[in-house]
C-alpha cells in the first residue's frame, strides 16, 4: 500500500470539505431561522461560474470570490422573496431555485466551457512546518479559504450559542411567534439570514471553481455537493462545530473512490462508492420529512413553515 | 411652570383618591370585519389593584387588553398612561411603557432555559451573553417577587403553572408595572391557580398593576379588587371593593339574563353496563399513554373524567371510538368487544362520539348541516338528501341551533352552534340508536349561554337512559355534572370518588399526581 496516495487522500479530504462547511453553514443559517432553502445545488453553480467569469474577465481570484459570493446572496434573496415575504411552499420554491440557478449557470457558462482559470487559489506554505510528514500535508498545505471555512464554523458556533442575536436567530427558527411577542420582525431576522446563508453558500461555490475545479464542467462542476450540503446540516444537528467534522467525513468519501482507484482497489465498484454520500443525503432528506425524527434530530421546530401572525 | 397632572402621576399612589390611574383606556372603538368587537369602551386600572376584565368569549376582552398592550391600535378613542396620552403602535412599545401582558398560549422556546426565555427580546443586553451571570440577574428579579423557578431549567421540561410563572418572571424582566393575564387559569390545576394568586398579590403588594381578564367567576370574585363587565363589546357593569361583587349579579351583567349555574344532578336509577374497559393499555412510539385502565359506565350514567391536558384523554377516548387499537386490554360496548373492529362496529353497536376537535374531527367544515348529517346515517351508493332534510329542519328547531336552514354550511355557524350541531347528529343516533356517548371538552370555548344549553342536552341524553363518558380539562363541568369522577393522570386512573361528594381539593391533587393515600 502506498502511504503517500493515503497522505494525499486525506490533504484532499480537508480541501474538499471546504466547499461542503461554507455550503452547509449557509444552509444552517437559514434553517436556523426557520427558512428551509433547497436551492443550495443551484445557487452552488451559479455562484461558481459568475466568480469563474470574474476572475476570468479581471485577472483577480479575489474579486471573484467576492462576485461569487455576492450572486448567491442575490439568487438567496429570490427564495427569501418567496418563501419569506409571499410565503409560498419554501420546498416548492427550493426546488425552483435548483432549476432556475442551474439554467441560468449554464446559459452563462457557454463562453466558458472549455477554458480554465489562468491562477487558481493556492495552498498557503508554512515553511518547515508544512513539511512535517502526514500532519504537515492534512493542516500545513491547504489555501486561506479553507483555514477560513473552519475559522466561520467555530465563530459561527460562538454566535449561535453565546450571543444575544444568535439567540434571538435560534429562537425564530424554533418559535417565530414568541420572537413576535417581543417585538422583533420575524420576516427580517429571516430574510437577514436567508441572505447572510446565500453569502456563505456563493462563496464555497467560488471557492470550488477557483480553488478545485478550476474548468467550467456544468453540472458536473458541483456533481451535487449542494444536495451533500443540505445533509450535512441534518447529521450536524443544526450545529457549526459538529458540521467542521461531517463535512471531513464526507470530503474523505466523496475522494475515495479515486484513492482506491489509484490503489488499484478493485473489490468495490467506484460507481457504488461514489453513490454512497447521495445515499447519506436521501436518508437525510427522508428523516428531515418525517416530524419525529426532526425533533429527535434538534431541527428547528418552524423549519420550512412560513409565519402568519394569528388574529383573533 | 405649572404643576401638571404628570407631576402629580409621579406622587405616592396611595394618596386616596389623587392618584392618576396607571393605565386607562378612553371611549375604545375597535372593528374587525363584520363585528363591533368595543364600543366606546372605558377601563382604568390603578397603581397597585387587581382590576378583572370579564365577559364571555367574544365579549370584546381580549381584543381591549390587545390594544392595552399594543397588539391593536382602536379605531378611535385613546390610551393614557399616568394621566398622560400615549400611543402604543407594537407590543415593544406598551413594553417601553411598562405595560406586558402574559398571553392564555405561552410565549416561550421550549428549548431553552428559563433564563434565555426571559431574556429574549429585551432591549439593554450585551451583544455576548454570559450565561451564569444571566441566570443569577433573572433568578434575583424572580426572587425579589417570591416567584420560584429555578433560571437554569429547560422550559420544554416544566409544567403549566411553573411556564406560567418564567412568563411572568419574563414581564417583570421587563420592567413591566402593568401586567395584563389572559386567562391564566385556564390551563392550571387548583393547587397552581392559588399560587398564582399569591404571586399576583406580592405583585400588587409591590405597586404593580394587575389587568386579570377571566370568564370564571368564582375567581374572578376571590381576586379582583374591581370587575369591569362586558357584553358584546360593551361595559356593562362595574363592580368594586373586594369580596362585594355577587356572583349571582356578576353573571347577569355577563349574559344579560339570569341563569342558573349549577346543574341539579338528578336522581336516576342506573342501568346495566354499556361500556366496560377491561386492562386497557397504550402505547404510541413505545411511550406509555395509557396503562391499566379498568372501568365501567352504566346506562343512565354520567361519569366524568378530569384531568389536565395530555395525560390520555384524547388517546382514551380514540380507542373507545375504535380510532386507536390499544396495546393490550379491551373495550367493549353493550357486551361485545370493540378492540381492533374499527370505528364502524363501535357505531354500529350504539357509540357516539364528540370529538374535542369540533370543527376538524367532529364535522366537516366545508359541509352544510344536512351533509353533516348525512355522515352517520345510512350509506348508500346515491346519496338521499330528501329524506334525512326534515330530520335536519327538526333538529335544528329541537336543539335550537342558530342557521339559516339545513343548508347553512357548517363552517359558518359559532362555535355553540357547531357544537349543537355535531350534539344532535350524534345524539339523535345514526345506524343504531345511541346507547353510548364519549363527549370531549363539550363546552371548551363557548359563551355562558351556550354551555348551559350544552350541559342542558347532556343532562337530558343521560335521564334518556344514555351512558355517557364526559372527558374535560374543566374541573368545575366534571364536578357539577357527573354521577362518578375518575381522575386521569399519566394515562392511569389515579382517583375515584362520586359526583355527589367530591371534594374539589381531592380532585384537583389527585389532576396534579400528588395521591393522598398513605403519605398524608
Amino acid at each position: 500500500m502506498n502511504s503517500n496516495i493515503w497522505v494525499l487522500a486525506s490533504a484532499d479530504s480537508v480541501a474538499i470539505a471546504t466547499t461542503l462547511i461554507l455550503a452547509a453553514l449557509g444552509a444552517l443559517f437559514t434553517e436556523r431561522a426557520g427558512v428551509l432553502n433547497l436551492g443550495i445545488e443551484g445557487i452552488l453553480l451559479t455562484s461558481a461560474i459568475t466568480s469563474f467569469l470574474t476572475a476570468d474577465a479581471s485577472g483577480s481570484i479575489w474579486l471573484g470570490l467576492i462576485v461569487g459570493s455576492l450572486v448567491g446572496a442575490l439568487l438567496a434573496s429570490i427564495h427569501a422573496l418567496l418563501s419569506v415575504v409571499l410565503r409560498a411552499n419554501q420546498i416548492v420554491a427550493g426546488l425552483a431555485l435548483v432549476i432556475f440557478g442551474t439554467g441560468l449557470a449554464n446559459f452563462l457558462g457557454k463562453p466558458a466551457e472549455g477554458k480554465t482559470v489562468s491562477t487558481i487559489i493556492r495552498p498557503l506554505s508554512f515553511g518547515p512546518l508544512s513539511d512535517i510528514p502526514l500532519i504537515g500535508p492534512v493542516v500545513f498545505q491547504q489555501d486561506i479559504i479553507t483555514y477560513a471555512s473552519i475559522v466561520i464554523a467555530i465563530l459561527s458556533s460562538l454566535y449561535l450559542f453565546r450571543s444575544r442575536p444568535g439567540l434571538e436567530l435560534r429562537a425564530t427558527g424554533d418559535d417565530p411567534a414568541t420572537v413576535d411577542a417581543q417585538g422583533l420582525s420575524v420576516a427580517s431576522i429571516r430574510i437577514r439570514y436567508t441572505l447572510f446563508g446565500g453569502l456563505l453558500v456563493g462563496l464555497g461555490g467560488s471557492w470550488l471553481m477557483l480553488a478545485q475545479s478550476a474548468a467550467w464542467h456544468q453540472a458536473a462542476t458541483t456533481n451535487g455537493v449542494g444536495w451533500i450540503a443540505l445533509a450535512l446540516v441534518v447529521f450536524a444537528g443544526w450545529r457549526p462545530m459538529r458540521l467542521i467534522f461531517g463535512a471531513i467525513l464526507f470530503g474523505f468519501t466523496l475522494q475515495l473512490p479515486f484513492t482506491l482507484q489509484a490503489e488499484q482497489i478493485t473489490f468495490i465498484p467506484s460507481a457504488l462508492m461514489q453513490m454512497l454520500p447521495y445515499l447519506a443525503t436521501l436518508i437525510a432528506l427522508i428523516a428531515l420529512s418525517r416530524p419525529s425524527t426532526r425533533n429527535k434530530l434538534g431541527a428547528p421546530k418552524s423549519l420550512g413553515i412560513p409565519f402568519v401572525r394569528d388574529e383573533r | 411652570m405649572t404643576n401638571t397632572s404628570h407631576e402629580v402621576a409621579k406622587g405616592p399612589h396611595h394618596a386616596s383618591g389623587a392618584a392618576p390611574s396607571a393605565l386607562s383606556a378612553h371611549s375604545i372603538v375597535k372593528r374587525f370585519p363584520g363585528v363591533l368587537a368595543n364600543d366606546s369602551v372605558d377601563f382604568d386600572v390603578l397603581p397597585g389593584e387587581v382590576h378583572t376584565l370579564l365577559g364571555e368569549n367574544g365579549a370584546g376582552k381580549s381584543t381591549l387588553a390587545a390594544m392595552l398592550c399594543g397588539l391593536y391600535q382602536p379605531d378611535s378613542g385613546y390610551i393614557s398612561r399616568n394621566g398622560e396620552r400615549i400611543t402604543l403602535s407594537s407590543p415593544r412599545a406598551g413594553l417601553h411603557h411598562g405595560i406586558a401582558m402574559v398571553h392564555q398560549h405561552f410565549r416561550l422556546v421550549e428549548r431553552f432555559t428559563v433564563a434565555e426565555n426571559v431574556i429574549l427580546g429585551s432591549r439593554d443586553l450585551s451583544y455576548k451573553l454570559n450565561r451564569s451571570e444571566l441566570e443569577d440577574k433573572v433568578a434575583a428579579v424572580a426572587e425579589s417577587y417570591g416567584l420560584p423557578i429555578e433560571p437554569g431549567a429547560t422550559v420544554g421540561d416544566l409544567s403549566v403553572g411553573q411556564r406560567q410563572r418564567v412568563e411572568i418572571v419574563k414581564a417583570l424582566y421587563q420592567g413591566a408595572e402593568i401586567l395584563l393575564l389572559d386567562e391564566p387559569t385556564a390551563v392550571l390545576v387548583p393547587a397552581e391557580v392559588e399560587k398564582l394568586f399569591e404571586n399576583v398579590h406580592a405583585m400588587t403588594q409591590a405597586g404593580k398593576s394587575i389587568v386579570f381578564i377571566s370568564h370564571k367567576l368564582g375567581e374572578v370574585v376571590e381576586i379582583s379588587d374591581r370587575v369591569t363587565v362586558l357584553r358584546n363589546g360593551r361595559v356593562t357593569g362595574h363592580v368594586s371593593g373586594r369580596g362585594a361583587a355577587d356572583t349571582k349579579e356578576l353573571a347577569r351583567l355577563m349574559v344579560g339574563r339570569d341563569i342558573e349555574l349549577t346543574t341539579q344532578r338528578a336522581s336516576h336509577a342506573t342501568g346495566h353496563e354499556v361500556l366496560q374497559i377491561r386492562d386497557l393499555s397504550l402505547s404510541l412510539n413505545g411511550v406509555s399513554v395509557l396503562s391499566d385502565i379498568s372501568f365501567n359506565v352504566h346506562a343512565g350514567e354520567m361519569v366524568g373524567i378530569a384531568g389536565v391536558a395530555g395525560n390520555g384523554q384524547r388517546e382514551l377516548a380514540d380507542t373507545i371510538a375504535g380510532l386507536m387499537s390499544p396495546s393490550s386490554g379491551s373495550v367493549a360496548i353493550s357486551g361485545s368487544m370493540t378492540t381492533d373492529r374499527g370505528p364502524i362496529h363501535a357505531r354500529e353497536l350504539g357509540l357516539a362520539y364528540v370529538p374535542e376537535d369540533r370543527l376538524g374531527m367532529g364535522l366537516v367544515p366545508s359541509m352544510s348541516i344536512l351533509d353533516n348529517l348525512l355522515l352517520t346515517r345510512d350509506r348508500h351508493i346515491v346519496v338521499d338528501r330528501t329524506s334525512v332534510r326534515p330530520e335536519a329542519t327538526r333538529l335544528i328547531e329541537q336543539f335550537e341551533i342558530k342557521a339559516n336552514g339545513p343548508d347553512h354550511v357548517a363552517r359558518k355557524l359559532s362555535g355553540g352552534n357547531a357544537q349543537k350541531v355535531l350534539l344532535a347528529r350524534e345524539l339523535s343516533g345514526g345506524r343504531s340508536a345511541t346507547k353510548l356517548l364519549v363527549v370531549c371538552s363539550p363546552t371548551r370555548g363557548l359563551d355562558v349561554g351556550a354551555i348551559e344549553t350544552v350541559r342542558a342536552l347532556l343532562d337530558d341524553a343521560r335521564s334518556a337512559g344514555q351512558a355517557i363518558l364526559l372527558i374535560s380539562e374543566d374541573l368545575d363541568e366534571v364536578m357539577s355534572l357527573s354521577d362518578r369522577i375518575l381522575v386521569l393522570y399519566r394515562g392511569s386512573i389515579v382517583h375515584e370518588t362520586p359526583g355527589a361528594t367530591a371534594q374539589l381539593s381531592t380532585v384537583g391533587a389527585a389532576m396534579a399526581g400528588l395521591t393522598t393515600e398513605g403519605n398524608s
